[in-house]
């Protein structure tokens, strides 16, 4: 079995024989339960103590064709005893569950890597389906794995028997013997997730005592097989050092979910949530609409219009209005983006990246939004933009946002993409006492007789009064048309939409983020990568690994992306060399150098596949070409290792390999 | 209670803005505002409780010249915003502003599913029969062949029906007013007395674009063409001289004689007979009069009630325990750093 995923440098190597971290990937037909097994491996991960990241794989229909090479749901997970932030480069386990599963996933497998494949599955049938003419697991064509052909099928089929399942529902507890198997490979505990069927069947005790059985079977087969004798043994991935305190595992959404309520309930407001249903963005609406006690009250509206419409108007009513999409959705909801900016109404509108343009990539993940986020609307319309990094940031980010959207009386727009959506990691539960409320004051003092209500009138950051209907005496009129200063009266005159437009733009700038900080490194030095969004965990990788190299190389990881932090340009303009790595054609790029006048450089990836590490060790290697500790070594700038559209080697693994599944 | 709550009396006056109207001179919504503004003291409205919500088109400034509380919203969605705003506060007073291409037309879709979710709040959708303030384009409701900028040799498609759209889409109040006929303050009173969506089309005279689209009804010469409905009263109009009946053969309306007042086989009208109404909004206009009036009320729940509801029902003996949702889920206690790096 190969080692860590970190084998920076044979010193590294030998020091630590003892996996630091592996990386395991369940690939097999959409309908055979792979994420369910992932998750509950990760649980398993979690509960080991182990820091981990997953990637959940999956096509964008709900069941493809059985055993064809598009409908292969994959979900990766890296788990190990030292800090880890991404989902891994490459598989040192592969379970195959079928033909297609096989195909599309091993040439990501690590040289020497294990692939556990269902030999059952292997019929001509399926073969052909894969479009393999021989079956690879006969013909030498996995020499350079270790293989471990099992009839998982017919064995699953043998442990469920005294259950008198069917033979299609029997099948079906294939993925709990897999899973048996794998957490008897790293030593888990089963307890788990036999109280998690016995509570998920617990309206049909025959299922949850059958997928319990086949679980067993699957941890016996490990145990009493001699597995030993294929190379297959135990591994022990020990606990990460990770601060002390209590844990729970996090997905991007639920982070979002919880943020959100937790921002409404610091500002002391309800949350009103408008969603309309859109991949990978709907797991929000899905979350929140459990969560009435918390003042929540969620809408499933008739289009994305009519969902941040409605959040506008409760908004407008004196809630917090929020709506989420993805990219096509967002596009609808721009002219109400609009009028939130001329109302200067609080808003919080999500948006989960996802490949696009148009219905691009729906499951599959990019950050191609950020202009839409930045420049996005007609007319001078600014916006705040916060991103978000990881799962767990993802609850600081959203109250961040509404903190912004409360306290300057705007919408504010936070990014989030597909991978973090649905990727877990493990979350150190905050303490809520640490967090310092910021409650909404609404306006309603009468004015004197003679004093008019000003309901344009600002404070000393730009901010407008908010009144809620109801309030007596303060009644008064908003909409789209341009406002006069003060007063909030139609006003067309050129001077007042000169200065409203000045006023809108200033109150957006003037917005207190915090200064920036740098990740790793710097400030000042000879190279900066600077990220935003979910490329945080590649990135941190990526640099630590050079640095460990003896590079000088910094990390920036920018989380306001509008307004910017202020002191970010002069932070950028200490180091030689700027480099900016987006799933994206370079939008962050263009924005850093029209702000600061960088020669920001681009390293772009829009295979709807997150960054790998090593694309980006090598294009950091890039920079420092025949410096020394980089001459032929693991950093050489090799381009042939960054990723290629052209040639198609777009997802960083081997060059030449085409994924069908991309295909 | 001993203390007397004293509901302020206002006036039309009261309901006035400082805003100069800037509709254009003899424009039909002039009417139609003062006749809101004559409504609002007769149902006892509060103007702090009462929220005008309008989307784009002449009729959507409407808000601006209410001193209520207002939101001139963008293009089609004023019936989406209307739903955010009743929704965070069940309380306010909600009346939508709409034209016949806002709320028909871009913003159908948002139309037709507030009236089947039935928000409580009113919808006046003012039918001029043309897009005034772009300046004259056909619109959803002309007539076929109407002569536009756009349709410069007549317009060819079939024009829809407000209030058959609105019974189509599951509306529980359907009336039709006329801008300048002193009963339209009493259809409004009807909407705002209907619990849940009242729809209400308003007859609009547009006098630059669409001058006397509607005369063949509205003038005071044509008033025989109208048909003011009345619970429980016979369907007469033309002065009583004529009648609708119902053709059982074949199952449709039609219109009779009414001979020495004798009004026995003329059709009674009821608000709350689903059918008839059906037949009243699709009963063409030249053959038959124009159906005026409370056309249909028979409420039924409301959205925002059974939201509320079920909110209330969801969180029954929940507290809002941040810290506890927060920990949810399988958890785990790391005690001390297993190792050092």
């Amino acid at each position: 079995m190969a080692s860590a995923v970190h084998q920076v440098t044979p010193a590294e190597a030998s020091a630590d024989p003892q996996p630091e971290a592996v990386v395991v990937r369940f690939a097999g037909d959409s309908g055979d339960g792979m994420q369910l097994t992932g998750g509950q491996f990760t649980l398993s991960a979690a509960l080991a103590g182990n820091d981990l990241a997953t990637f959940p794989d999956f096509p964008a229909e709900i069941r493809a064709p059985q055993g064809t090479l598009f409908g292969v749901s994959a979900f990766q997970i890296n788990f190990g005893s030292v800090s880890i932030e991404t989902a891994g480069d490459a598989p040192d386990v592969l379970v195959a569950m079928n033909p297609a599963a096989l195909k599309t996933n091993v040439g990501d497998l690590k040289p020497g890597g294990l692939i556990i494949a269902d030999e059952g599955e292997f019929s001509k049938r399926n073969l052909d389906k894969a479009r393999y003419p021989e079956n690879p697991l006969d013909d030498g064509s996995l020499a350079k794995w270790q293989l471990l052909r099992l009839n998982i099928s017919q064995l699953t089929m043998d442990a469920v028997k005294p259950f008198g399942l069917g033979n299609k529902e029997a099948l079906r507890c294939k993925n709990m013997w897999t899973l048996g198997l794998a957490l008897w490979m790293f030593d888990r505990d089963r307890q788990p997730l036999i109280d998690w069927l016995k509570a998920k069947f617990a309206k049909a005790p025959e299922l949850a005592e059958a997928n319990i059985a086949a679980l067993n079977a699957g941890h016996a087969y490990g145990e009493t097989a001699e597995l030993g004798a294929q190379g297959v043994g135990q591994l022990h991935v020990p606990a990460a050092p990770v601060e002390p305190g209590l844990y729970r595992t996090v997905t991007g959404a639920d982070a979002i979910s919880m943020g959100l309520v937790a921002g409404a309930q610091l500002a002391g407001l309800k949350l009103f949530y408008g969603g309309y249903p859109i991949t990978p963005a709907s797991a929000i609406l899905h979350h929140l609409a459990r969560l009435k006690e918390f003042g929540v009250t969620t809408f499933q509206a008739e289009d994305e219009i009519a969902a941040i419409a409605s959040a506008l108007g409760a908004s407008y009513a004196g809630s917090l209005g929020v709506t989420c999409s993805s990219g096509p959705g967002i596009a609808l909801k721009t002219e109400a983006i609009g009028l939130a900016i001329m109302t200067e109404l609080p808003l919080v509108i999500v948006n989960a990246q996802r490949g696009g343009p148009s219905t691009g990539l729906p499951t599959k993940t990019e950050q191609s939004d950020l202009y839409q986020a930045v420049y996005g609307r007609n007319g001078d319309a600014p916006v705040p933009v916060i991103a978000t990094r990881s799962a767990a940031d993802c609850f600081d980010c959203a109250i961040e946002a509404v903190r912004i959207a409360t306290q300057y009386m705007t919408p504010v727009m936070l990014l989030t993409d597909g991978y973090l959506q649905n990727a877990a990691e493990p979350w150190k539960v905050p303490d809520m006492s640490g967090y310092t409320p910021f409650p909404v004051e609404f306006e309603a003092r009468v004015p004197d007789e003679e004093e008019a209500f000003l309901p344009y009138a600002r404070d000393a950051k730009l901010k407008r009064p908010w009144v809620k209907p109801g309030t007596p005496g303060l009644m008064h009129r908003v909409g789209g048309i341009e406002k006069a200063e003060g007063t909030g009266n139609l006003d067309y005159s050129p001077a007042n939409h000169q200065a409203m437009t000045e006023i809108r733009r200033q109150k957006v700038a003037g917005i207190d983020v915090p200064d920036q900080v740098v990740e790793q490194g710097g400030p000042g030095g000879t190279l900066v990568v600077v990220g935003w969004g979910s490329t945080y965990g590649p990135i941190t990788q990526a640099v630590r690994r050079a640095r460990r190299q003896g590079l000088d190389v910094s990390h920036i990881h920018i989380r306001h992306i509008w307004p910017l932090p202020r002191n970010l340009g002069d932070l950028l303009r200490s180091f030689d060399h700027v480099l900016v790595p987006e799933m994206n054609t370079g939008q962050l790029k263009t924005v850093l150098r029209d702000q600061f006048l960088v020669d920001a450089r681009p390293l772009n990836k829009v295979s709807g596949q997150p960054f790998r590490i090593h694309e980006i060790e090598a294009a950091i290697g890039a920079f420092f070409d025949g410096a020394p500790r980089n001459e032929g070594g693991t950093l050489s700038a090799d381009d042939t290792q960054l990723p290629n559209p052209v040639a198609g080697h777009d997802d960083g693994s081997l060059r030449g390999k085409s994924s069908p599944q991309s295909a | 209670m001993n203390e007397i709550t004293t509901i302020r009396p206002s006036s039309p006056k009261d309901w006035e803005t400082d805003q100069e109207v800037r509709w254009c001179p003899g424009c039909g919504d002039y009417a139609i505002l003062k006749a809101v503004q004559r409504t609002m003291p007769e149902i006892g409205g509060a103007p702090e409780n009462t929220v005008f919500i309008s989307g784009i088109g002449c009729s959507s400034r409407f808000p601006y010249y209410m001193e209520t509380y207002g939101f001139h919203t963008i293009h089609g969605r004023a019936p989406a915003v209307a739903t955010g705003v009743k929704l965070a506060n069940p309380e306010l007073d909600v009346w939508i502003v709409t034209g016949d291409g806002d709320g028909l037309s871009i913003g159908g879709n948002h139309t037709m599913h507030l009236l089947r979710r039935n928000l409580d709040c009113q919808i006046l959708l003012f039918n001029n029969e043309i897009y005034g303030l772009t300046k004259g384009q056909y619109s959803p409701t002309s007539r076929e062949g109407t002569r536009s900028p756009s349709t410069p040799f007549g317009s060819v498609d079939h024009p829809a029906k407000p209030c058959a759209f609105a019974l189509g889409s599951g509306a529980r109040f359907i009336a039709r007013g006329i801008d300048v006929h002193k009963n339209l303050p009493s259809v409004l009173k009807a909407a705002h007395a209907h619990r849940g969506a009242a729809f209400v089309e308003i007859f609009q005279n547009c006098i630059v674009y669409n001058d006397d689209v509607f005369a063949p009804f509205t003038q005071k010469a044509n008033a025989g063409n109208q048909l003011w409905l009345t619970d429980g009263e016979p369907m007469l109009f033309a002065g009583g001289t004529k009648g609708i009946a119902l053709d059982v053969q074949a199952l449709t309306l039609k219109v009779v004689d009414v001979v020495d007042g004798d009004a026995s086989g003329i059709l009674v009208h009821n608000v709350r007979n689903r059918a008839l109404a059906h037949l009243l909004v699709e009963m063409p206009f030249g053959p038959f009069p124009m159906a005026l009036g409370v056309i249909y009320d028979d409420p039924a729940s409301t959205f925002e009630a059974a939201v509320m509801a079920q909110n209330a029902a969801a969180s029954e003996g929940k507290p809002a325990d941040l810290q506890k949702l927060v920990s949810k889920g399988q958890t785990w206690m790391v005690e001390k750093e297993p190792h050092a790096l």
